[in-house]
């Protein structure tokens, strides 16, 4: 009661400041979306099931879902080492560093696949010595989880680094002189501390990869039941002037980033009342 | 998602854009134009000698308008006494056609392929007699589909039947998301049924084809970038202007073969009259198509490696685009709407390649 009052009167003009939030939320948030689930519903049942559940469609979601998956897993875990290392480590360079995470936000997505793909064809820089191993990372599955990984990296970096920050690290000195060992220190005393904010990050990065369109189509090669995304097939229907169907396909796809994000929400409020 | 963010973020954006210039009453017709042309259009009222076009086109051409635009422009000049500029908009023909029917304001469309047009007649913004109204039918120029091979042609490709030899590997660009990838399809497809194979054949064909191809872009330019800079495939299939510029621009590292028969690509061009109407702009967007048929004109198209549509041009520059028997769509289906429908539409004959791949 007594915070609410307070921020009223620290921010002038709450309620023209709340119109005007409600307002934009709803003109750039609210409508387009409405837009697009009328549009969808312009179709009878059949038509939208037949648009949206054929085989084909099936395996891009598929796709679209695991290598998104995988992207923000390993986002997760490369995200936390440098988080690590950017909070509790002094080296010069740092701040290069620092602000190297967040190239991922500025550079067009577009230019990412196309780097990344000239890199690791037969004859790039790193593929000539990748595809003689065997590996491939062009036109293929594990090209697409790459460039997801580039594309969500900043999510887990930027959310866990303030809570590192506000991390003590005399309960680490405290662990260890109540005779805890390093793993025990980490396990037990750091780990219920980021979890809440390793979930955010996992989710950000995830729902970020879910909607990748630019990168991908540069690196994946687009072949239907192996390397094609949800997002081509609604270019693919636009081309065929078929609105309604690729707003049904639209509409799947806004259905399982709107259920990612309430199972997010679960978790994080799990693992909060958990931890408290 | 992000497409659909995006045709319904222009509708937005045109409401919008509607509703600040309703609210400062700075516009008679209240049409959302350009932010560019906003100082224009003030001039447009002052002096009526200053005028400016939009050609809305497809993907690789913008090399070819840039050159015709210049020189309509000084000839325009000298004929009207009017000053015009004229802006280009490129990307593949499909997403063009859609923009100018959700309200990009071309006064011209110059397109990949004829359905593409024809699907903005259909929204009522071109007249239904658009092909009447210019010589050949509205057809400046025609193009066709050749094969890009890497130098000394290693794999002896001659042919459409050398396509799918166990070893070699296609580039071409998906057929649902390019016009260039329609016409790779239809020219395979039609080296077939025009040499008397059957329909089985061809699908036999084309199946295989598809096979031999480990990438498909979405768009023309991006199936170049993949055959010609990361050096992936043996065989690129693409336009023959196309063809010419990835070539020249290959440092003999690549080459041409022409095989004998292939698909008559006919990128027409149309005024859209809903839009010079609204805008005032018919006589100089109808000069502007007119001039694509002069010796100049055809000069300059045959010059960027577009076959022109006047024979006498043609055969003035018979070195550069070699004799082969081309066919018309109408000659393996019954026109594109039929064609789009059994090859390409969801569940035809191009995803039916892969379904039977899926199984």
């Amino acid at each position: 009661m007594t915070t609410s009052t307070i921020n009223r009167r620290v921010l002038p003009g709450f309620r023209l400041s709340l119109g005007y939030t409600v307002a934009w939320l709803g003109f750039l948030v609210v409508v387009p979306l409405a837009g697009c689930l009328v549009k969808a519903a312009s179709l009878p049942f059949d038509r939208f099931w037949g648009a949206v559940w054929t085989a084909r469609a099936r395996a891009a979601y598929a796709f679209t879902l695991t290598s998104s998956f995988a992207s923000a897993w390993i986002n997760v875990v490369l995200g936390l080492i440098v988080a690590w290392v950017l909070v509790r480590y002094e080296f010069p360079g740092k701040r290069w560093l620092d602000s190297l995470v967040d190239l991922p936000f500025a550079l067009p997505t577009a230019v990412a696949g196309l780097v990344y793909s000239q890199l690791y064809v037969e004859n790039g820089w790193l593929g000539q010595f990748l595809v003689p191993l065997g590996i491939k990372a062009a036109y293929s599955r594990l090209a697409v989880v790459l460039v997801l990984t580039f594309i969500g990296f900043p999510f887990v970096v930027r959310t866990l680094q303030p809570v590192l920050e506000s991390l003590d690290a005399e309960i680490e000195d405290a662990a260890f002189l109540l005779g805890a060992t390093r793993w025990q220190t980490f396990r037990r005393v750091l780990l219920p501390a980021l979890v809440p904010a390793m979930i955010t990050g996992f989710a950000l990065s995830f729902a970020r990869a879910m909607g990748e369109y630019g990168s991908v189509v540069f690196v994946s090669g687009n072949m239907p039941f192996k390397t094609e995304i949800a997002p081509v097939l609604i270019v693919a229907r636009l081309e065929e002037f078929a609105y309604a169907e690729a707003t049904a396909i639209a509409v799947v796809l806004l259905a399982m980033s709107i259920g990612m994000l309430l199972l997010v929400n679960l978790l994080e409020l799990w693992s909060k009342r958990s931890h408290v | 998602m992000t497409m659909i963010y995006g045709t319904s973020a222009r509708r937005i954006l045109v409401i919008a854009a509607f509703l600040t210039v309703s609210i400062l009453g700075c516009n008679n017709g209240g049409t959302a134009k350009n932010d560019a042309s906003s100082t224009g259009a003030a001039k447009a009222d002052a002096a009526p000698s200053q005028v400016e076009l939009l050609n809305v086109s497809y993907d690789p051409t913008r090399e070819l308008w840039r050159q015709v635009n210049e020189r309509f422009v000084v000839a325009y000049r000298n004929q009207a006494a009017r000053e015009v500029t004229i802006k280009q908009s490129h990307g593949g023909s499909g997403s063009q056609a859609r923009a100018v029917i959700d309200g990009l304001e071309a006064d011209v469309v110059t397109l990949a392929i004829w359905s593409d047009i024809d699907a903005i007649r259909k929204a009522g913004l071109i007249a239904d007699d658009w092909q009447q109204r210019l010589p050949h039918d509205s057809l400046p120029y025609f193009s066709t589909i050749v094969l890009v091979v890497r130098k000394g042609n290693p794999h002896e490709i001659k042919d459409w039947s050398d396509l799918v030899r166990p070893d070699v590997a296609i580039i071409t660009p998906s057929p649902k998301t390019s016009g260039n990838g329609k016409l790779s399809f239809l020219a395979a497809w039609g080296s077939i049924v025009r040499r008397g194979g059957s329909e089985a054949e061809a699908r036999d064909f084309v199946t295989e084809l598809y096979r031999h191809t480990p990438v498909l872009d979405t768009g023309a330019r991006a199936a170049t970038n993949t055959f010609a800079q990361k050096g992936i495939g043996d065989v690129h299939l693409t336009w023959e202007n196309e063809a010419v510029l990835e070539v020249a621009e290959s440092g003999g590292q690549l080459q041409i073969v022409y095989p004998p028969i292939s698909i008559r690509a006919e990128p027409f061009v149309a005024l859209v009259d809903a839009n010079v109407d609204r805008k005032s702009t018919r006589d100089v967007a109808e000069a502007y198509l007119k001039f694509l048929y002069t010796p100049e004109a055809q000069q300059v198209i045959a010059e960027n490696g577009y076959r022109p549509i006047e024979p006498d041009v043609l055969s003035q520059h018979s070195e550069k685009f070699p004799e082969l028997e081309l066919f018309e769509i109408a000659e393996i289906a019954a026109g594109w709407a039929e064609a789009n429908d059994k090859f390409f539409a969801e569940g035809g004959v191009f995803d039916q390649i892969y379904e039977s791949r899926a199984e």
